[in-house]
């Protein structure tokens, strides 16, 4: 790892920032030709926090996300990702992305490789670890996802689970101080989604920064530090879960939790009196 | 249910009821019918083979066909020659096709526009020109446009790039497919890893994208082949000679058929396991395909 990095020079991320903000970004701007789907975002993620955005489809979620790490190029506005102003045109992308890992909906593993190929390729190409280091690597972390037995076998030859599991190895295997998760669970069959879940809190509770585009409420409830409501292209709410998914302010807000909450998800006992009541005229 | 009464909204009207489809029944049912149908092909076609079979002169067919004198003649030089050679500018060809093709794709999908402009018109221009008039520009018009010109080889690097020139303009096409065939989130995910543009295509997309392609690139072999009997134009010197212009000397000297037609079993030996071949990868690739991971 380049942990001798002598002067600062732009783009390269300062690994010891002393910043407390893994992410801060002010008046996002994102169009789609006349498509505004960002329209001023404003968000800040400290280190070591988890912070679940939620909001109904389209609304600019994953483009927020892909914004982050610059898949998206913002319209307008200033992101700064561990230190590093991303959106300055001299900054060196590549450089700051092996930072921040980012995992799919629909997991993308590279199916020409065996699963420990897809957690070292990278480690081998982009941070120009040896073979071996990157072996030991790739296992301790198919080993934190429970998938240990599987470093021979092809992305098609895993369950949906598995594949997603093997995805966020993948990212772990680059050390990431900032995870993206899109959706991680959406595309998996009902039974699979456990098992993805409980890997991201394991890893939430081992301090890792995260932010996560989801819809699983409980989830959401239980391991975030903060929930971001999203819509039409707008932060609508943004607080701790107590607040955001059990008394939120705003009308929106309410009206997309009555939308969503299933009652498999969140027990009616979870719920204050007003939402359990709305609740059980829904159900 | 069945005892509910009918009620005034439950039948519908008789005359919404759908007419039902005549069909007129002849004497033969449609399978008596079909059967005799192909009874009658099959006699007729007995009948043209018997009669072909029976009025051909065999020996004389034999004589001109595998004249087994001529065919003495032929061996070794038509394999050692002839057969190396077309096996040797079909590889050079492909080779430099291959590589020029490979460039261009990347050309026709790169996000400046002037590369796109130039791989466009590249391959618009050598898939409209006949191949045949670009092997002679390369092996005669260009040493008189430009004297100075050297092409590495000699006569070999002239007709790789006589025929390589136009066989890239279809590869770029199949490589090109083969790449945008790729799912798009292969490359974000690359690039999120950390991998540039360059390493992504190199590690993640071509690999993917060549698997899909080798089938359709085996075709272009099996072209490339046969096309390779352009150059018989180029009056060759006798060890530069290819199976057919070997078989077009070998018919003027002995007057017989004959040598053509070893060139063309020859020809056979080659494109007939290729294409083979090609119909094997196509299996495997549709079920690969498949069954991958959307
Ligand atoms: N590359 C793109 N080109 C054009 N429109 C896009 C593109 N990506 C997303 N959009 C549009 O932007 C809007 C927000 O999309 P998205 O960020 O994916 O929403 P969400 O993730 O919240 O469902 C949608 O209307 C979508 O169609
Ligand atoms: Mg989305």
């Amino acid at each position: 790892m380049s942990s001798t990095d002598t002067g600062r020079s732009p783009g390269t991320v300062q690994t010891d920032d002393p910043r407390s903000l893994a992410v801060r970004i002010r008046g996002l701007r994102k169009s789609f030709g006349t498509l505004d789907v960002l329209r001023g975002i404003d968000l800040d993620v400290r280190y070591g926090e988890v912070v679940c955005i939620i909001g109904p489809s389209g609304s600019g979620k994953s483009t927020l996300l892909r914004c982050t790490n610059l898949l998206e190029t913002p319209s307008a506005g200033r992101i700064e990702v561990l230190g590093v102003e991303i959106t300055d045109a001299d900054v060196d992308i590549d450089a700051v992305r092996r930072h921040i890992g980012m995992v799919f909906q629909q997991f993308n593993l590279f199916p020409h490789l065996s699963v420990l190929d897809n957690l070292t390729i990278a480690q081998r190409r982009v941070l120009k670890r040896s073979r071996q280091e990157a072996t030991r690597i790739a296992q301790e972390n198919l080993a934190r996802v429970g998938l240990s037995e599987k470093s021979q076998a092809y992305p098609n030859q895993l369950s949906g689970g598995q594949q997603q599991r093997a995805a966020i190895a993948r990212a772990l295997s680059m050390n990431p101080r900032l995870m993206l998760f899109d959706e991680p669970t959406s595309a998996l069959d009902p039974e699979l989604v456990g098992e993805v879940l409980t890997v991201m809190r394991n890893l939430a509770a081992e301090g890792m920064t995260m932010l996560v585009v989801t819809h699983e409420m409980a989830f959401a409830r239980e391991v975030a530090d903060r929930v971001v409501f999203m819509d039409g292209g707008v932060v609508v709410e943004d607080g701790p879960p107590s607040e955001v998914l059990t008394s939120p302010r705003q009308e929106r807000t309410r009206e997309f939790l009555h939308r969503v909450l299933d009652p498999t998800h969140l027990t009616r006992d979870e719920l204050t009196g007003e939402e359990a009541t709305t609740d059980s005229v829904a159900s | 249910m069945t005892s509910d009464p009918p009620t005034e909204t439950a039948p519908p009207a008789s005359g919404n009821l759908p007419e039902p489809i005549v069909v007129r029944r002849g004497r033969f049912s449609p399978r008596q019918r079909q059967r005799f149908t192909r009874l009658i092909q099959y006699a007729v076609f007995v009948v043209i083979v018997g009669l072909v079979a029976v009025t051909a002169d065999w020996n004389r067919l034999a004589e001109s066909f595998f004249n087994t004198e001529v065919i003495g003649e032929l061996f070794p030089e038509i394999l050692r020659i002839a057969l190396i050679n077309t096996i040797v500018y079909t590889l050079l060809a492909f080779a430099f096709g291959l590589v020029v093709g490979l460039i261009l794709a990347l050309m026709r999908l790169s996000s400046i526009g002037p590369y796109r402009w130039f791989a466009t018109a590249y391959i618009e221009l050598f898939r409209g020109l006949p191949a045949l008039l670009v092997l002679l520009a390369v092996a005669y018009g260009f040493p008189l446009a430009f004297p100075n010109l050297y092409i590495p080889g000699g006569g070999y690097g002239e007709i790789a790039l006589g025929l390589g020139l136009t066989a890239a303009a279809y590869m770029a096409e199949t490589i090109r497919a083969g790449i945008q065939a790729v799912p798009r989130g292969q490359m974000e995910a690359a690039r999120t890893l950390g991998m540039s543009h360059t390493r992504a295509m190199i590690s993640i997309i071509l690999p993917q994208a060549f698997r899909v392609v080798i089938p359709p690139l085996t075709n272009e072999i099996i072209l490339l082949t046969k096309d390779t009997s352009l150059v018989y134009i180029l009056g060759l010197s006798l060890t530069e000679r290819e199976l057919t212009s070997f078989g077009r000397d070998a018919m003027t000297q002995y007057v017989s058929l004959t040598p053509l037609v070893m060139a063309g079993l020859l020809y056979l030996v080659i494109t007939v396991p290729l294409s083979q071949l090609v119909r094997h990868l196509e299996v495997r690739t549709a079920r690969k395909v498949g069954s991958v991971q959307h």
